[in-house]
């Protein structure tokens, strides 16, 4: 019934440190986390064969990093679009990939400088961010400018129509900061309290700074995806992959700015992929063991729990309090911090901690955890998958 | 905060001149598909509903009610401050009247911020940023 089932698995990881605003060079960091990545998985570099990555990737276009690899025989590319939704698609298609033996080693990476999507929005006018198409004319003007205004904008619907509050995306944030303060390759490693999320300053109303995403960061993240079969003789124990979905969104708009002109704002295209997501692979939501959720700020995670279906429609605020979403709660989400505690590489780091956690190698590793889903950005274009052990 | 950098212009295309041609006449105006009459925002080629590409601008009251509203109130960690703004200041959805829920993004101006609620009725007024572009703002309607 289930071709795509543990098919393939993700085999490798790499990662560079994370810095605040470091200056270091994106193709640099892009170059570092592929070769830890190849190294990770006990190949050789010139068994790589494939490169998938993000179109919005920091470093450089897949033929530069293949001239720097000296990569003769790759076989397979291409570039999955949609900002921070577009991470694990990256996965999904390279293990489209190799499943269908267009190759046998595929790699996966990201690197992130401070806002590079945004490059230049300083300009504003003569900008991809500016310009992105309507935004530069129907928001920018009302300085609708910062990316946490679109999701403020949500969040304060949310808070309309569910009774949702800013104590309860306060443990969302309280949650990542406890993960991050066990991980040492966090970059905010001191834990907070909901008084000191309550207390931080309003950026845009609700939302306040510990709603907020680490900015300024820069590093860069790779995976290495190859057939089960192939990953039975290498060095680490393999994430299969069970599932992997991807969508362009119910109602696409052009940007992900203007999904605040949907019919509805408080369901994010989550909701869409949730059903075959869990279909092929055969589990439900409360089969999951330990999830890494997009959390640019506290209310993105909120949504996709809701959209998941790990709790009802409305009810993510009630679900994350009482240390549920915390390590040795029923639902541990985020175990290495997040985007709001450990690093922001856009998706990219909630895999890599799916990955250690299948291997047990977590910094707040989850006893016996056989299962985790990984999720990547809403609202827009987005993309999930379900790794096991 | 105080950023005295003027506010950004939109810059008008083939897909948009409609909409701001009306706001220079006082008027909001939203693309209608012709074979269906679905009102659509922002404006596209194809009506997503029907495929058609044929459409037309319709005069709309212009009055509506608030989706969803943010304040902008500090700077945002690492980002850039909004051009032209000084914090606070709101943003708003509003849900025009006549359209089947279309909305538009604005500001609500002339009004205490901490009286700003979703479900509000509001209703246009338009000011000039340069020659050819007047900007629709709201204010909050006298019968709330
Ligand atoms: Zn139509």
């Amino acid at each position: 019934m289930n071709d795509f089932r543990d098919k393939c698995a993700i085999v490798g990881i790499g990662e560079t440190d994370y810095c605040v605003n470091s200056g270091r060079n994106p193709l640099a960091l892009a170059l570092e986390a592929i070769r830890n990545a190849i190294e990770d998985a006990g190949l050789t570099v010139d068994q790589i064969d494939g490169i998938v990555k993000s179109s919005i990737d920091a470093s450089a276009s897949d033929q530069i990093i293949a001239a720097n690899l000296g990569l003769s025989g790759v076989t397979y590319s291409s570039e999955v679009t949609g900002l921070g939704g577009a991470a694990c698609a990256t996965v999904a298609h390279a293990a489209m990939a190799v499943a269908s033996g267009f190759a046998n080693y595929v790699v996966c990476y990201r690197a992130f400088t401070p806002f590079d999507f945004i490059e230049g929005a300083k300009h504003n006018q003569t900008t991809l961010w500016a310009r992105q198409a309507g935004a530069g004319e129907f928001l920018r003007p009302f300085g609708w400018s910062a990316m946490i205004d679109g999701f403020a904008m949500h969040c304060q619907r949310h808070m309309h129509e569910y009774g949702t509050t800013s104590r309860q995306l306060g443990a969302i944030a309280v949650a990542a900061r406890k993960h991050a303060a066990a991980n040492p390759k966090a970059i905010r490693q001191e834990p907070i309290t909901i008084e000191d999320h309550q207390n931080s300053n309003m950026i845009s109303q609700p939302l306040r700074e510990l709603d907020c995403l680490i900015s300024a960061n820069d590093g860069a993240c790779a995976v290495i995806v190859t057939t089960a079969e192939r990953a039975k003789d290498l060095k680490q124990r393999p994430a299969k992959i069970m599932s992997a979905a991807q969508s362009l969104g119910s109602n696409p708009m052009a940007t992900w700015e203007m999904s605040a002109f949907k019919p509805t704002i408080t369901d994010s295209e989550a909701k869409m992929i949730a059903p075959h997501l869990f279909r092929k692979a055969g589990l439900k939501p409360e089969d999951i063991d330990v999830a890494q959720l997009y959390d640019c700020f506290t209310y993105t995670q909120l949504v996709l729990i809701e959209d998941y279906g790990f709790c009802k429609k409305g009810e993510g605020g009630e679900f994350v309090q009482d240390g549920r979403i915390e390590i040795g709660g029923e639902l541990p989400i985020n175990t290495h911090g997040g985007h709001l505690g450990e690093a922001y590489i856009h998706g990219f780091t909630h895999i890599v901690e799916g990955v250690k956690q299948m291997r047990g190698t977590s910094t707040c590793q989850v006893e016996d955890a056989e299962t985790t889903l990984v999720a990547s950005a809403v609202p827009g274009p987005t993309s999930a998958l379900i790794l096991g052990r | 905060m105080t950023n005295t950098k003027s506010k950004p212009v939109p810059r008008m295309s083939d897909a948009t001149k409609d909409f701001w041609e009306g706001c220079k006449n006082d008027e909001i105006r939203i693309q209608k598909c012709l074979d269906c009459n679905t009102f659509r925002f922002p404006p596209q080629m194809m009506c997503r509903k029907c495929n058609s590409v044929e459409s037309e601008w319709t005069k709309v009251s212009g009055e509506g009610a608030i989706y969803s509203f943010t304040m902008p109130t500090n700077q945002s960690p690492g980002e850039f401050p909004a051009r032209g703004f000084e914090y606070p200041y709101s943003i708003a959805l509003i849900e025009l009247d006549g359209t089947d829920g279309v909305r538009i993004a604005s500001n609500i101006v002339d009004c205490e911020l901490a009286d700003i609620r979703i479900g509000l009725r509001v209703k246009p007024h338009f000011v000039e940023l340069t020659e050819e572009i007047d900007l629709p703002l709201y204010r909050l309607h006298e019968t709330n």
